[in-house]
């Protein structure tokens, strides 16, 4: 479904991504973990498409299609979903609108009818109890207002409306209490199948306690230096990640 | 700036004046000569060069005058839906048999009421174009909303304007409601002629104990309208005066705008949208002055300005020494999206009591790039992402129109202008 390689990309001059090599079958979770600044959030910019990075080598597919070359938007439309580290608030524009017109504008990419009223509501009822989305926050302008963790569940939301055949989970997991932890991860593990895939970004192996990942990447200095299974997490959980910086920077000074 | 045409353009206008009224335009006329056109040494009109604007444009200093239209026209001006009553003006001139007839509300030609305070509340010397509307102005309408009377379907003022280049068109309108009145007025000007006029209007609204009066305003007049307007309300105890101005166009437009709080637990609400592209330059001056104890002020106006378009938001804010547990609250942002759009904004409060809440902010920014990208993530196009998050500017000042027909059409108004060229 997704097969990157060797991606390289930089923000304002600076590298970041430094050959990423990466493939991703229908079906399969990918965690990606690694110590702050080694490129997570960066890689997962970079897949859905934000501008200030530049991708300086190397190339991604999706479902056989150039994915560099398409529009965020675009992306999106094809099935690309990122969950926001950091959800925007948008003041004065409502929740319900707002998911109205990504849905219809994404339906009409793919051939789809757009939904009407009755249609689009019965879809939100039935994905609001996924996550355990209170009514009254999409009566709310987007994300204004909100607590982290509601947040964070209405990424996981946003994402059951859109259905997407790739999620990228940004820190998705980053300052959840245990209750909302359950709640989003209990979101996604539903919305898995065998069609689409996951990659969860994250720097702590707690969220793979329930996202459970076929696959672990370690990412480092902006290449994955690791792989391997989710007994990978539960190293990197016990040990840290010094052990891993050790041996590639030992590697790098033979 | 010239003292030449100040004693030029007076006799004129005053030339071809309507009658009645000797004592009030005599007063209007004395209180022009005084203070004549603002110059660009005029800290009130710091960033409006009006009179550059008027030297250049105006050649030819007479009123306009009444015309003739047509049933159809005032109908097809009419907002689709619109459920209120329609007042006719032509260049300021009412238009009575094109007119509804509001039941309960006394409304007549201003000239057939002589007897009125004119000047007493939007007073001459304030301001050069108020005095100027006062030395000469044309036509005019005189209302009065009785006391206790609810009056539930807004009242629209349709003006049309029509008028040889160089001319001038002054309006003049006195409001009167009675204690516990109700009632909504809505302003919308039809721009008949492609020509550079000027149009210098003024409104009274004396408000009485606990009355709400809404007033509502619409520009959208077309590149060439030069416009100076004051609008001046006097609230009294328990009162309450709203006002939502939206400017989408015009050459060169002053809107003056001010509440003078009388009457202890009354309150002033003014929200504003300025949606500007091309040369347009809006520049709104508001003012309000708590003179009386516990009374509250709330005010709002966003700027969207593209091209090489100008934006003026200056919000003066007065509490008196009397004026204790005043709430004051004061906010402007604006939204630059080209190089060359300016925005100068000022906030003034002046404040002679100790014990109040006041506060104001302002801020001059771009397009938020993460929102955009927020939303182009969940597949929504980057154009029509820009349009959202501009309306969103837009739609927290529109919200405040409560008449939904009206509401309705300042949002297809505006998500039209969003379309095109922002």
């Amino acid at each position: 479904m997704l097969t990157i390689k060797n991606l390289h990309a930089s923000i304002e001059g600076t590298p970041i991504l430094r050959g990423i090599n990466l493939e991703v079958k229908a079906g399969e979770v990918h965690a990606i973990m690694g110590p702050n600044g080694s490129g997570k959030s960066t890689l997962a910019s970079v897949l859905a498409g934000r501008e200030e990075y530049e991708v300086t080598e190397g190339e991604v597919s999706f479902k056989g299609k150039d994915l560099l070359d398409l529009s965020p938007e675009d992306r999106a439309r094809e099935g690309v979903f990122l969950a926001f580290q950091y959800p925007v608030e948008i003041p004065g524009v409502s929740s319900t609108n707002f998911l109205r017109t990504a849905v219809n504008q994404v339906r009409e990419y793919r051939g789809e009818e757009a939904l009407d009223a009755v249609k689009f509501l019965t879809l939100m009822k039935e994905k609001m109890k996924l996550v355990e989305m209170d009514q009254k926050l999409l009566s709310r302008a987007l994300n204004e207002g909100f607590s982290g963790g509601e947040k964070k569940r209405n990424e996981i939301f946003q994402m059951a409306m859109l259905a997407p055949t790739l999620s990228i989970l940004d820190e998705t997991d980053s300052g959840l209490d245990i209750d909302a932890l359950r709640i989003v991860s209990n979101g996604v593990n539903q919305l898995k199948s065998k069609d689409n895939a996951t990659i969860v970004v994250t720097h702590y192996q707690r969220l793979l306690d329930y996202i459970v990942p076929d696959f672990v990447h370690v990412l480092y200095k902006g290449q994955i230096v690791k792989s391997g299974t989710k007994e990978l997490a539960l190293e990197l959980e016990e040990k840290g990640y010094d052990w891993i910086k050790d041996e590639v920077d030992s590697k790098a000074t033979v | 700036m010239s003292t030449l045409i100040k004693q030029d353009i007076l006799v004129e206008l005053l030339a071809n004046a309507g009658t009645g009224f000797e004592q009030v335009r005599v007063a209007g006329k004395e209180a022009f000569q005084a203070q004549g056109f603002p110059t660009n040494k005029s800290e009130e009109y710091k960033f409006t060069a009006i009179t550059k604007k008027i030297e250049q444009r105006i050649q030819n200093f007479q009123l306009a005058g009444a015309f003739e239209v047509t049933a159809e026209q005032v109908k097809s001006n009419v907002f689709e839906g619109f459920e209120g009553d329609v007042l006719v003006f032509t260049n300021g001139h009412f238009q009575q048999a094109l007119s509804s007839t509001v039941e309960g509300v006394e409304i007549s030609p201003l000239s057939e009421k002589a007897s009125t305070a004119l000047g007493s509340i939007a007073k001459p010397e304030k301001d050069p174009f108020c005095a100027l509307n006062q030395s000469s102005f044309d036509g005019g309408v005189f209302i009065s909303v009785p006391k206790k009377a609810q009056i539930q379907k807004p009242i629209l003022f349709l003006n049309f304007f029509k008028a040889n280049a160089g001319q001038v068109i002054q309006p003049r309108v006195w409001i009167e409601a009675g204690d516990f009145a109700e009632v909504t007025f809505i302003n919308h000007s039809v721009n008949l002629s492609d020509t550079s006029y000027f149009v210098n209007k003024v409104v009274e609204v004396k408000g009485g104990v606990n009355t709400q009066i809404r007033y509502y305003k619409l520009q959208n007049e077309g590149e060439n309208a030069i416009e100076v307007s004051n609008i001046e309300t006097d609230i009294q105890k328990d009162g309450r005066f709203t006002s939502v101005n939206i400017s989408l166009s015009g050459e060169m437009v002053r809107n003056n705008l001010s509440i003078n709080i009388l009457g202890s637990n009354s309150e002033g609400n003014m929200y504003g949208l300025y949606l500007l592209d091309g040369k347009s330059h809006v520049d709104n001056h508001t003012n309000v002055d708590h003179t009386v104890p516990h009374s509250e002020s709330n005010e709002l106006y966003k700027g969207i300005l593209a091209g090489s378009s100008r934006g003026v938001f200056n919000g003066k804010i007065f509490v008196r020494q009397d004026a204790q547990k005043t709430n004051a609250f004061q906010q402007n942002n604006n939204i630059l999206l080209s190089e060359d759009a300016v925005v100068n904004t000022k906030p003034q409060l002046e404040i002679w009591a100790d014990d109040v809440k006041c506060s104001h902010g302002c801020t001059t920014g771009q397009l938020d790039e993460e929102a955009l990208f927020y939303l182009q993530a969940r597949g929504i196009g980057k154009e029509q992402a820009r349009g959202l998050l501009l309306y969103a500017v837009a739609g927290e000042v529109i919200e405040h129109i409560t008449d939904e027909s009206f509401r309705d059409y300042c949002i297809a108004q505006v998500q039209e202008r969003l379309g095109s060229n922002f």
